[in-house]
Protein backbone atom coordinates (compact mmCIF):
# COMPACT_ATOMS: atom_id res chain seq x y z
CA UNK A 1 0.00 0.00 0.00
CA UNK A 2 1.88 3.30 -0.91
CA UNK A 3 0.31 5.79 1.62
CA UNK A 4 0.86 10.03 -0.01
CA UNK A 5 3.48 12.24 1.40
CA UNK A 6 0.95 13.84 3.55
CA UNK A 7 -0.10 10.55 5.27
CA UNK A 8 2.96 10.05 6.06
CA UNK A 9 3.61 12.95 7.76
CA UNK A 10 0.85 12.86 9.95
CA UNK A 11 1.75 9.24 10.67
CA UNK A 12 5.23 10.03 11.22
CA UNK A 13 4.56 13.50 13.51
CA UNK A 14 0.99 13.34 14.35
CA UNK A 15 -0.34 16.48 15.70
CA UNK A 16 -2.17 17.28 18.91
CA UNK A 17 -1.70 13.50 20.60
CA UNK A 18 -3.18 14.02 24.06
CA UNK A 19 -6.20 13.70 26.13
CA UNK A 20 -8.44 16.36 27.74
CA UNK A 21 -10.61 16.67 30.86
CA UNK A 22 -13.52 14.46 29.50
CA UNK A 23 -15.24 15.94 32.46
CA UNK A 24 -14.36 19.67 32.28
CA UNK A 25 -17.52 21.82 30.47
CA UNK A 26 -15.97 23.08 27.90
CA UNK A 27 -14.04 19.72 26.63
CA UNK A 28 -16.66 17.26 24.46
CA UNK A 29 -15.48 13.93 23.65
CA UNK A 30 -16.54 12.11 20.48
CA UNK A 31 -15.37 8.37 20.49
CA UNK A 32 -16.17 6.22 17.26
CA UNK A 33 -15.16 2.84 15.83
CA UNK A 34 -14.58 -0.36 17.20
CA UNK A 35 -12.00 -2.43 17.95
CA UNK A 36 -13.05 -5.43 15.81
CA UNK A 37 -13.15 -3.45 12.86
CA UNK A 38 -9.55 -2.24 13.40
CA UNK A 39 -10.39 1.33 13.63
CA UNK A 40 -11.21 3.66 16.79
CA UNK A 41 -10.88 7.34 16.91
CA UNK A 42 -11.08 9.58 20.44
CA UNK A 43 -11.44 13.20 19.36
CA UNK A 44 -11.62 15.66 22.14
CA UNK A 45 -12.21 19.62 21.52
CA UNK A 46 -12.11 22.37 24.18
CA UNK A 47 -14.07 25.62 23.53
CA UNK A 48 -13.50 28.90 25.28
CA UNK A 49 -16.36 31.73 26.43
CA UNK A 50 -16.98 32.99 22.86
CA UNK A 51 -17.62 29.71 21.56
CA UNK A 52 -14.29 29.29 19.61
CA UNK A 53 -12.56 25.46 19.71
CA UNK A 54 -8.77 26.30 21.00
CA UNK A 55 -7.57 22.90 21.42
CA UNK A 56 -8.45 19.71 19.78
CA UNK A 57 -6.45 16.24 20.52
CA UNK A 58 -7.06 13.06 19.71
CA UNK A 59 -5.90 9.03 19.86
CA UNK A 60 -6.39 7.06 17.54
CA UNK A 61 -6.28 2.76 16.70
CA UNK A 62 -6.12 2.35 13.48
CA UNK A 63 -4.27 2.29 10.17
CA UNK A 64 -2.14 5.31 8.89
CA UNK A 65 -5.05 6.77 6.96
CA UNK A 66 -7.01 6.86 10.39
CA UNK A 67 -4.39 8.63 12.13
CA UNK A 68 -3.61 10.77 9.95
CA UNK A 69 -7.11 12.03 9.12
CA UNK A 70 -7.70 12.25 12.84
CA UNK A 71 -4.23 14.23 13.13
CA UNK A 72 -5.41 16.47 10.06
CA UNK A 73 -8.56 17.62 11.65
CA UNK A 74 -7.21 18.67 14.99
CA UNK A 75 -5.37 21.08 13.17
CA UNK A 76 -8.53 22.07 11.23
CA UNK A 77 -10.42 22.18 14.12
CA UNK A 78 -8.65 24.81 16.23
CA UNK A 79 -10.53 28.73 15.79
CA UNK A 80 -13.60 27.44 14.84
CA UNK A 81 -17.16 27.77 15.76
CA UNK A 82 -18.86 24.63 16.84
CA UNK A 83 -21.36 25.18 13.67
CA UNK A 84 -18.30 25.25 11.54
CA UNK A 85 -16.81 22.53 12.89
CA UNK A 86 -19.56 20.22 11.90
CA UNK A 87 -19.52 21.56 8.62
CA UNK A 88 -16.53 19.45 7.87
CA UNK A 89 -16.61 16.89 5.48
CA UNK A 90 -15.17 13.65 5.01
CA UNK A 91 -14.81 14.40 1.17
CA UNK A 92 -12.44 17.43 2.11
CA UNK A 93 -10.04 15.37 4.52
CA UNK A 94 -9.57 12.48 1.47
CA UNK A 95 -9.04 15.19 -0.34
CA UNK A 96 -6.45 16.89 1.39
CA UNK A 97 -4.73 13.51 1.85
CA UNK A 98 -4.56 11.75 -1.17
CA UNK A 99 -6.94 8.75 0.69
CA UNK A 100 -7.59 5.67 -1.42
CA UNK A 101 -10.70 4.78 -2.56
CA UNK A 102 -10.14 1.65 0.21
CA UNK A 103 -8.98 4.38 2.88
CA UNK A 104 -12.04 6.35 2.50
CA UNK A 105 -14.01 5.14 5.40
CA UNK A 106 -10.99 6.51 7.66
CA UNK A 107 -11.93 9.85 6.51
CA UNK A 108 -15.81 9.35 7.34
CA UNK A 109 -14.72 8.12 11.02
CA UNK A 110 -13.22 11.64 11.76
CA UNK A 111 -16.45 13.09 10.44
CA UNK A 112 -18.24 11.05 12.62
CA UNK A 113 -15.30 11.78 15.25
CA UNK A 114 -16.18 15.82 15.19
CA UNK A 115 -20.07 15.27 15.18
CA UNK A 116 -19.94 12.97 18.21
CA UNK A 117 -17.22 15.47 19.82
CA UNK A 118 -19.40 18.62 18.93
CA UNK A 119 -22.64 16.79 20.33
CA UNK A 120 -20.99 15.92 23.27
CA UNK A 121 -19.91 18.85 23.82
CA UNK A 122 -23.24 21.26 23.09
CA UNK A 123 -25.17 18.09 25.42
CA UNK A 124 -23.31 19.81 28.56
CA UNK A 125 -23.69 23.36 27.64
CA UNK A 126 -26.98 24.87 29.05
CA UNK A 127 -29.37 25.43 26.30
CA UNK B 1 25.82 -0.74 15.69
CA UNK B 2 25.78 -0.62 11.94
CA UNK B 3 23.12 -3.03 10.27
CA UNK B 4 21.79 -2.67 6.73
CA UNK B 5 18.22 -2.37 6.72
CA UNK B 6 15.73 -3.29 5.69
CA UNK B 7 16.82 -6.16 7.90
CA UNK B 8 15.44 -9.54 6.59
CA UNK B 9 13.38 -11.66 9.32
CA UNK B 10 11.10 -13.47 6.87
CA UNK B 11 13.24 -16.55 6.21
CA UNK B 12 9.96 -18.35 6.22
CA UNK B 13 8.25 -17.13 3.34
CA UNK B 14 11.56 -17.65 1.15
CA UNK B 15 15.62 -17.43 1.74
CA UNK B 16 18.18 -16.35 -0.54
CA UNK B 17 20.33 -19.32 -2.45
CA UNK B 18 22.79 -20.22 -0.22
CA UNK B 19 25.88 -19.00 -2.33
CA UNK B 20 27.56 -22.21 -2.72
CA UNK B 21 24.19 -23.26 -3.92
CA UNK B 22 24.09 -20.89 -6.81
CA UNK B 23 27.88 -21.48 -7.46
CA UNK B 24 27.14 -25.58 -7.90
CA UNK B 25 24.06 -24.46 -10.27
CA UNK B 26 25.89 -22.10 -12.99
CA UNK B 27 27.60 -24.66 -14.88
CA UNK B 28 24.14 -26.29 -15.00
CA UNK B 29 22.75 -23.37 -17.20
CA UNK B 30 25.84 -22.30 -19.51
CA UNK B 31 28.10 -25.70 -20.34
CA UNK B 32 25.91 -28.91 -18.96
CA UNK B 33 22.76 -27.25 -20.51
CA UNK B 34 21.54 -30.90 -21.88
CA UNK B 35 18.13 -32.34 -21.62
CA UNK B 36 18.05 -35.09 -18.43
CA UNK B 37 16.06 -37.28 -20.65
CA UNK B 38 18.49 -37.23 -23.78
CA UNK B 39 19.70 -40.73 -23.47
CA UNK B 40 22.18 -40.65 -26.88
CA UNK B 41 24.81 -37.72 -25.99
CA UNK B 42 26.57 -37.21 -23.44
CA UNK B 43 24.96 -33.66 -22.93
CA UNK B 44 22.34 -35.32 -21.82
CA UNK B 45 23.82 -37.91 -20.09
CA UNK B 46 26.00 -35.22 -17.81
CA UNK B 47 22.80 -33.48 -16.95
CA UNK B 48 21.01 -36.69 -16.13
CA UNK B 49 24.10 -37.56 -13.70
CA UNK B 50 23.93 -34.15 -11.85
CA UNK B 51 20.10 -34.68 -11.36
CA UNK B 52 20.71 -38.19 -9.72
CA UNK B 53 23.10 -36.84 -7.75
CA UNK B 54 20.93 -34.17 -6.31
CA UNK B 55 17.81 -36.59 -5.90
CA UNK B 56 20.18 -38.85 -3.15
CA UNK B 57 21.05 -35.59 -1.64
CA UNK B 58 17.37 -34.96 -1.43
CA UNK B 59 16.52 -38.29 -0.35
CA UNK B 60 19.38 -38.47 2.36
CA UNK B 61 18.21 -35.96 4.31
CA UNK B 62 15.25 -37.51 5.18
CA UNK B 63 16.62 -41.22 5.03
CA UNK B 64 14.60 -42.47 1.75
CA UNK B 65 15.29 -44.30 -0.98
CA UNK B 66 16.19 -41.77 -3.88
CA UNK B 67 13.57 -44.09 -6.05
CA UNK B 68 10.68 -42.68 -3.81
CA UNK B 69 11.77 -38.80 -5.12
CA UNK B 70 9.92 -37.13 -7.51
CA UNK B 71 10.90 -33.50 -9.14
CA UNK B 72 8.56 -31.05 -9.12
CA UNK B 73 8.10 -27.17 -9.23
CA UNK B 74 7.64 -26.74 -5.68
CA UNK B 75 5.44 -27.27 -2.47
CA UNK B 76 1.96 -26.25 -4.21
CA UNK B 77 2.42 -28.37 -6.85
CA UNK B 78 3.59 -31.39 -4.61
CA UNK B 79 0.77 -30.90 -2.38
CA UNK B 80 -1.57 -30.48 -5.32
CA UNK B 81 -0.27 -33.81 -6.65
CA UNK B 82 0.10 -35.64 -3.36
CA UNK B 83 -3.40 -34.85 -2.03
CA UNK B 84 -5.50 -35.16 -5.83
CA UNK B 85 -3.08 -37.87 -6.86
CA UNK B 86 -3.71 -40.36 -4.03
CA UNK B 87 -7.57 -39.09 -3.39
CA UNK B 88 -8.65 -40.06 -7.31
CA UNK B 89 -6.69 -43.02 -7.20
CA UNK B 90 -8.03 -44.78 -3.81
CA UNK B 91 -11.28 -42.89 -4.12
CA UNK B 92 -12.78 -46.32 -6.09
CA UNK B 93 -11.45 -48.47 -3.02
CA UNK B 94 -11.34 -46.92 0.05
CA UNK B 95 -13.70 -43.89 -0.18
CA UNK B 96 -14.23 -40.19 -0.59
CA UNK B 97 -14.04 -38.80 2.97
CA UNK B 98 -10.68 -36.65 3.58
CA UNK B 99 -9.08 -35.06 6.50
CA UNK B 100 -7.24 -32.09 6.86
CA UNK B 101 -6.57 -29.72 9.38
CA UNK B 102 -7.53 -25.66 9.51
CA UNK B 103 -3.90 -24.34 9.56
CA UNK B 104 -2.93 -26.21 6.82
CA UNK B 105 -1.01 -24.17 4.14
CA UNK B 106 -3.21 -22.64 1.32
CA UNK B 107 -2.12 -25.29 -1.30
CA UNK B 108 -3.19 -28.32 0.87
CA UNK B 109 -7.21 -26.41 1.63
CA UNK B 110 -7.69 -25.79 -1.78
CA UNK B 111 -7.04 -29.08 -3.18
CA UNK B 112 -8.94 -30.48 -0.69
CA UNK B 113 -11.84 -27.83 -1.26
CA UNK B 114 -11.09 -28.75 -5.32
CA UNK B 115 -11.61 -32.52 -4.23
CA UNK B 116 -15.00 -31.19 -2.38
CA UNK B 117 -16.19 -30.11 -5.55
CA UNK B 118 -15.67 -33.06 -7.47
CA UNK B 119 -17.81 -34.92 -4.77
CA UNK B 120 -15.52 -35.87 -1.95
CA UNK B 121 -16.17 -34.48 1.80
CA UNK B 122 -13.41 -33.10 3.77
CA UNK B 123 -13.26 -32.71 7.60
CA UNK B 124 -11.07 -29.69 8.70
CA UNK B 125 -10.32 -30.24 11.92
CA UNK B 126 -9.83 -27.52 14.38
CA UNK B 127 -6.51 -27.10 16.25
CA UNK B 128 -5.58 -26.43 20.07
CA UNK B 129 -5.37 -22.90 21.47
CA UNK B 130 -1.75 -23.76 20.96
CA UNK B 131 -1.80 -24.80 17.01
CA UNK B 132 -1.34 -28.81 17.51
CA UNK B 133 -3.83 -31.27 16.78
CA UNK B 134 -5.62 -33.56 19.93
CA UNK B 135 -4.87 -36.87 18.76
CA UNK B 136 -8.36 -37.83 19.94
CA UNK B 137 -10.32 -35.20 18.08
CA UNK B 138 -8.09 -37.01 14.89
CA UNK B 139 -9.11 -40.03 15.58
CA UNK B 140 -12.70 -39.15 16.18
CA UNK B 141 -12.78 -37.43 12.56
CA UNK B 142 -11.95 -40.77 11.12
CA UNK B 143 -15.20 -42.48 9.31
CA UNK B 144 -15.55 -45.67 7.48
CA UNK B 145 -14.98 -44.01 4.24
CA UNK B 146 -11.81 -41.85 5.12
CA UNK B 147 -9.34 -42.24 2.23
CA UNK B 148 -6.40 -39.84 2.88
CA UNK B 149 -5.94 -37.62 5.75
CA UNK B 150 -3.22 -34.16 5.30
CA UNK B 151 -1.32 -32.69 7.84
CA UNK B 152 1.50 -30.37 7.85
CA UNK B 153 4.89 -31.18 9.45
CA UNK B 154 5.90 -27.56 10.55
CA UNK B 155 3.15 -24.79 10.27
CA UNK B 156 4.36 -21.85 8.61
CA UNK B 157 2.94 -19.45 10.55
CA UNK B 158 3.59 -20.16 13.83
CA UNK B 159 6.30 -22.96 13.68
CA UNK B 160 4.54 -25.51 15.40
CA UNK B 161 5.69 -29.15 15.21
CA UNK B 162 3.15 -32.07 14.55
CA UNK B 163 3.41 -35.18 16.08
CA UNK B 164 3.71 -36.75 13.11
CA UNK B 165 4.57 -40.35 14.25
CA UNK B 166 1.43 -40.46 16.38
CA UNK B 167 -0.81 -39.20 13.19
CA UNK B 168 0.76 -41.64 10.83
CA UNK B 169 -0.09 -44.33 13.46
CA UNK B 170 -3.38 -43.99 13.61
CA UNK B 171 -3.58 -43.87 9.97
CA UNK B 172 -2.08 -46.77 9.22
CA UNK B 173 -3.92 -48.17 11.73
CA UNK B 174 -7.00 -47.22 10.37
CA UNK B 175 -5.54 -48.10 6.38
CA UNK B 176 -5.73 -44.18 5.61
CA UNK B 177 -3.20 -42.81 3.54
CA UNK B 178 -0.98 -39.82 4.87
CA UNK B 179 0.15 -36.93 3.00
CA UNK B 180 2.70 -34.28 5.27
CA UNK B 181 3.59 -30.91 4.00
CA UNK B 182 7.02 -30.65 4.94
CA UNK B 183 7.98 -27.38 3.20
CA UNK B 184 8.93 -25.77 6.43
CA UNK B 185 10.44 -28.94 8.24
CA UNK B 186 13.62 -29.46 6.08
CA UNK B 187 17.26 -28.40 6.97
CA UNK B 188 14.98 -26.97 11.07
CA UNK B 189 13.41 -30.89 12.29
CA UNK B 190 14.86 -34.31 11.86
CA UNK B 191 13.25 -36.63 9.00
CA UNK B 192 13.75 -40.12 9.05
CA UNK B 193 11.21 -41.50 6.84
CA UNK B 194 12.26 -45.50 7.35
CA UNK B 195 10.85 -45.07 10.44
CA UNK B 196 7.80 -42.36 10.33
CA UNK B 197 4.81 -43.88 9.16
CA UNK B 198 4.31 -41.55 6.38
CA UNK B 199 3.08 -42.29 2.50
CA UNK B 200 3.81 -38.98 0.88
CA UNK B 201 5.27 -36.05 1.59
CA UNK B 202 6.02 -32.80 0.19
CA UNK B 203 9.62 -31.05 0.08
CA UNK B 204 10.22 -27.29 -1.37
CA UNK B 205 13.48 -25.78 -2.36
CA UNK B 206 13.12 -21.68 -1.54
CA UNK B 207 12.43 -22.47 2.52
CA UNK B 208 15.99 -24.33 2.50
CA UNK B 209 18.46 -22.28 0.94
CA UNK B 210 17.40 -23.59 -2.84
CA UNK B 211 16.12 -21.22 -5.67
CA UNK B 212 11.98 -21.09 -6.03
CA UNK B 213 10.55 -23.05 -8.70
CA UNK B 214 11.77 -26.50 -7.88
CA UNK B 215 10.32 -29.14 -5.32
CA UNK B 216 9.77 -32.47 -4.42
CA UNK B 217 7.59 -35.43 -3.91
CA UNK B 218 8.38 -38.39 -1.43
CA UNK B 219 6.00 -41.17 -2.98
CA UNK B 220 6.73 -44.37 -0.15
CA UNK B 221 7.76 -47.48 -2.59
CA UNK B 222 6.87 -50.05 0.44
CA UNK B 223 4.16 -50.61 0.50
CA UNK B 224 3.88 -48.58 -3.09
CA UNK B 225 1.79 -45.90 -2.53
CA UNK B 226 0.24 -45.29 -6.27
CA UNK B 227 -0.70 -41.38 -6.87
CA UNK B 228 -2.66 -40.62 -10.56
CA UNK B 229 -0.56 -37.91 -12.50
CA UNK B 230 -1.50 -34.43 -12.28
CA UNK B 231 0.70 -32.93 -15.26
CA UNK B 232 0.87 -35.45 -18.51
CA UNK B 233 3.25 -35.47 -21.21
CA UNK B 234 6.54 -37.06 -21.83
CA UNK B 235 6.09 -39.64 -18.80
CA UNK B 236 9.29 -38.04 -17.21
CA UNK B 237 9.35 -38.83 -13.02
CA UNK B 238 7.96 -42.81 -13.51
CA UNK B 239 4.74 -41.14 -15.12
CA UNK B 240 4.08 -38.96 -12.01
CA UNK B 241 5.13 -35.79 -13.13
CA UNK B 242 5.56 -35.29 -16.87
CA UNK B 243 7.77 -32.24 -17.79
CA UNK B 244 11.09 -31.66 -18.78
CA UNK B 245 13.65 -31.67 -16.11
CA UNK B 246 15.13 -28.07 -15.15
CA UNK B 247 18.26 -29.63 -14.61
CA UNK B 248 19.73 -26.40 -12.63
CA UNK B 249 17.38 -26.20 -10.13
CA UNK B 250 17.00 -29.49 -9.24
CA UNK B 251 21.54 -29.14 -8.47
CA UNK B 252 20.26 -26.36 -6.98
CA UNK B 253 17.98 -28.61 -4.33
CA UNK B 254 20.21 -31.43 -4.21
CA UNK B 255 23.25 -28.65 -2.83
CA UNK B 256 21.41 -26.61 -0.73
CA UNK B 257 19.91 -30.36 1.04
CA UNK B 258 22.99 -31.51 1.57
CA UNK B 259 24.46 -28.46 3.49
CA UNK B 260 21.23 -28.53 5.36
CA UNK B 261 22.09 -32.13 6.00
CA UNK B 262 25.75 -31.30 7.51
CA UNK B 263 24.56 -28.13 9.13
CA UNK B 264 21.31 -28.29 10.38
CA UNK B 265 22.89 -29.41 13.90
CA UNK B 266 25.14 -26.15 14.22
CA UNK B 267 22.70 -24.35 12.32
CA UNK B 268 19.55 -24.88 14.44
CA UNK B 269 21.96 -24.31 17.99
CA UNK B 270 22.56 -20.92 16.23
CA UNK B 271 19.20 -20.00 15.10
CA UNK B 272 17.69 -20.74 18.83
CA UNK B 273 20.00 -18.73 20.48
CA UNK B 274 18.73 -15.17 18.50
CA UNK B 275 15.13 -16.44 18.57
CA UNK B 276 15.76 -17.10 22.29
CA UNK B 277 17.30 -13.41 22.35
CA UNK B 278 14.62 -12.16 20.26
CA UNK B 279 11.60 -13.68 22.38
CA UNK B 280 13.33 -12.19 25.37
CA UNK B 281 13.75 -8.64 24.66
CA UNK B 282 10.12 -8.57 23.27
CA UNK B 283 8.66 -9.84 26.47
CA UNK B 284 10.03 -6.82 28.29
CA UNK B 285 7.11 -5.03 26.27
CA UNK B 286 3.79 -5.32 28.10
CA UNK B 287 0.78 -6.91 26.81
CA UNK B 288 2.77 -8.87 23.77
CA UNK B 289 1.19 -12.40 23.38
CA UNK B 290 3.40 -15.74 21.80
CA UNK B 291 1.10 -17.39 18.66
CA UNK B 292 1.16 -21.50 19.02
CA UNK B 293 3.06 -23.54 21.08
CA UNK B 294 6.72 -22.78 22.41
CA UNK B 295 7.73 -26.44 23.10
CA UNK B 296 7.22 -28.19 20.21
CA UNK B 297 8.38 -25.63 17.45
CA UNK B 298 10.83 -24.73 15.26
CA UNK B 299 13.52 -22.45 16.71
CA UNK B 300 13.15 -20.47 13.33
CA UNK B 301 9.90 -18.95 14.23
CA UNK B 302 8.73 -16.20 16.79
CA UNK B 303 4.89 -15.69 16.26
CA UNK B 304 3.74 -12.73 18.58
CA UNK B 305 0.71 -10.33 18.94
CA UNK B 306 1.13 -7.02 20.57
CA UNK B 307 -2.33 -6.13 21.75
CA UNK B 308 -3.61 -2.41 21.73
CA UNK B 309 -1.93 -1.50 18.48
CA UNK B 310 -3.34 -2.30 15.12
CA UNK B 311 -1.91 -4.51 12.49
CA UNK B 312 -1.38 -1.97 9.54
CA UNK B 313 -0.12 0.91 11.73
CA UNK B 314 2.63 -1.67 12.84
CA UNK B 315 3.34 -2.90 9.64
CA UNK B 316 3.87 0.46 8.96
CA UNK B 317 5.92 1.24 12.14
CA UNK B 318 8.06 -1.48 11.44
CA UNK B 319 9.68 -0.64 7.97
CA UNK B 320 13.09 -1.02 8.87
CA UNK B 321 12.46 -5.04 9.23
CA UNK B 322 11.06 -7.42 6.88
CA UNK B 323 8.46 -9.55 8.69
CA UNK B 324 5.36 -11.10 7.85
CA UNK B 325 2.16 -9.59 9.17
CA UNK B 326 -1.11 -11.16 10.63
CA UNK B 327 -3.18 -9.24 8.50
CA UNK B 328 -3.51 -8.77 5.02
CA UNK B 329 -4.67 -5.34 4.68
CA UNK B 330 -4.06 -4.64 1.35
CA UNK B 331 -7.62 -4.98 0.49
CA UNK B 332 -10.91 -3.20 1.66
CA UNK B 333 -11.97 -5.95 3.67
CA UNK B 334 -9.21 -6.31 6.44
CA UNK B 335 -8.99 -9.81 6.72
CA UNK B 336 -7.34 -11.44 9.94
CA UNK B 337 -4.86 -14.45 9.48
CA UNK B 338 -6.68 -18.00 9.05
CA UNK B 339 -4.28 -19.92 10.98
CA UNK B 340 -4.34 -17.37 14.42
CA UNK B 341 -8.20 -17.30 13.93
CA UNK B 342 -8.14 -21.37 14.19
CA UNK B 343 -6.55 -20.93 17.56
CA UNK B 344 -9.00 -18.93 18.78
CA UNK B 345 -7.15 -15.61 18.90
CA UNK B 346 -9.18 -12.15 18.71
CA UNK B 347 -9.41 -10.50 15.46
CA UNK B 348 -7.46 -7.82 17.49
CA UNK B 349 -4.32 -9.97 18.36
CA UNK B 350 -4.77 -11.61 14.93
CA UNK B 351 -4.47 -8.89 13.22
CA UNK B 352 -1.63 -7.36 15.78
CA UNK B 353 0.80 -9.99 15.29
CA UNK B 354 3.82 -10.13 13.76
CA UNK B 355 5.86 -13.00 12.45
CA UNK B 356 9.64 -13.04 12.88
CA UNK B 357 11.32 -15.85 11.33
CA UNK B 358 15.36 -15.88 11.68
CA UNK B 359 17.53 -18.14 9.32
CA UNK B 360 21.24 -19.11 8.41
CA UNK B 361 22.45 -15.16 7.71
CA UNK B 362 20.45 -13.72 10.80
CA UNK B 363 22.95 -12.17 13.30
CA UNK B 364 22.96 -10.81 17.05
CA UNK B 365 23.18 -6.96 15.77
CA UNK B 366 20.08 -8.08 13.56
CA UNK B 367 18.10 -9.25 16.39
CA UNK B 368 19.11 -6.33 19.06
CA UNK B 369 18.44 -3.79 16.22
CA UNK B 370 14.75 -5.33 15.79
CA UNK B 371 14.03 -5.32 19.66
CA UNK B 372 14.99 -1.85 19.70
CA UNK B 373 12.63 -0.96 17.21
CA UNK B 374 9.84 -2.96 18.10
CA UNK B 375 10.24 -1.24 21.99
CA UNK B 376 10.69 1.97 20.48
CA UNK B 377 7.74 1.83 17.75
CA UNK B 378 5.05 -0.17 19.43
CA UNK B 379 5.40 2.37 22.63
CA UNK B 380 4.86 5.38 20.19
CA UNK B 381 1.47 3.54 18.94
CA UNK B 382 0.42 2.92 22.28
CA UNK B 383 0.61 6.22 22.80
CA UNK B 384 -1.14 7.08 19.95
CA UNK B 385 -4.27 4.21 20.96
CA UNK B 386 -6.85 5.04 23.22
CA UNK B 387 -7.56 1.32 23.57
CA UNK B 388 -4.03 1.54 25.57
CA UNK B 389 -5.23 4.80 27.41
CA UNK B 390 -8.32 3.01 28.72
CA UNK B 391 -6.47 -0.73 29.30
CA UNK B 392 -4.38 1.96 31.76
CA UNK B 393 -6.91 3.60 33.25
CA UNK B 394 -8.50 -0.30 34.16
CA UNK B 395 -11.16 -0.50 31.89
CA UNK B 396 -12.52 -4.00 30.30
CA UNK B 397 -12.81 -3.23 26.39
CA UNK B 398 -14.57 -6.03 26.13
CA UNK B 399 -17.45 -4.86 27.94
CA UNK B 400 -16.91 -1.81 26.32
CA UNK B 401 -20.21 -1.33 24.20
CA UNK B 402 -18.32 0.09 20.82
CA UNK B 403 -20.11 1.93 17.59
CA UNK B 404 -19.68 -0.46 15.25
CA UNK B 405 -19.42 0.63 11.47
Amino acid sequence: MAYSDKVLDHYENPRNVGTLDKNDPHVGTGMVGAPACGDVMKLQIKVNDSGIIEDAKFKTYGCGSAIASSSLVTEWLKGKTLDQAAEIKNSAIAEELALPPVKIHCSVLAEDAIKAAVADLKSKQPA
Amino acid sequence: MTVKTPIYLDYSATTPVDPRVAEKMIPYITEHFGNPASRSHPFGWTAEEAVEEARDEVAKLVNADPREIVWTSGATESNNLAIKGAANFYSGTKGKHIITVQTEHKAVIDAVRELERQGFTATYLAPEPNGLIDLEKFKAAIQPDTVLASVMMVNNEIGVIQDITAIGNICRENNIIFHVDAAQATGKVDIDLEKLPVDLMSFCGHKTYAPKGIGALYVRRKPRIRIEAQMHGGGHERGMRSGTLATHQIVGMGEAFRLARLEMKSENLQVRRLRDRLLAGLEEIDEVYVNGDMDHRVPHNLNISFNFVEGESLIMAVKDIAVSSGSACTSASLEPSYVLRALGRSDELAHSSIRFSIGRFTTEEDIDYTIALMKSKIGKLRELSPLWEMHLDGIDLSKVEWAAH
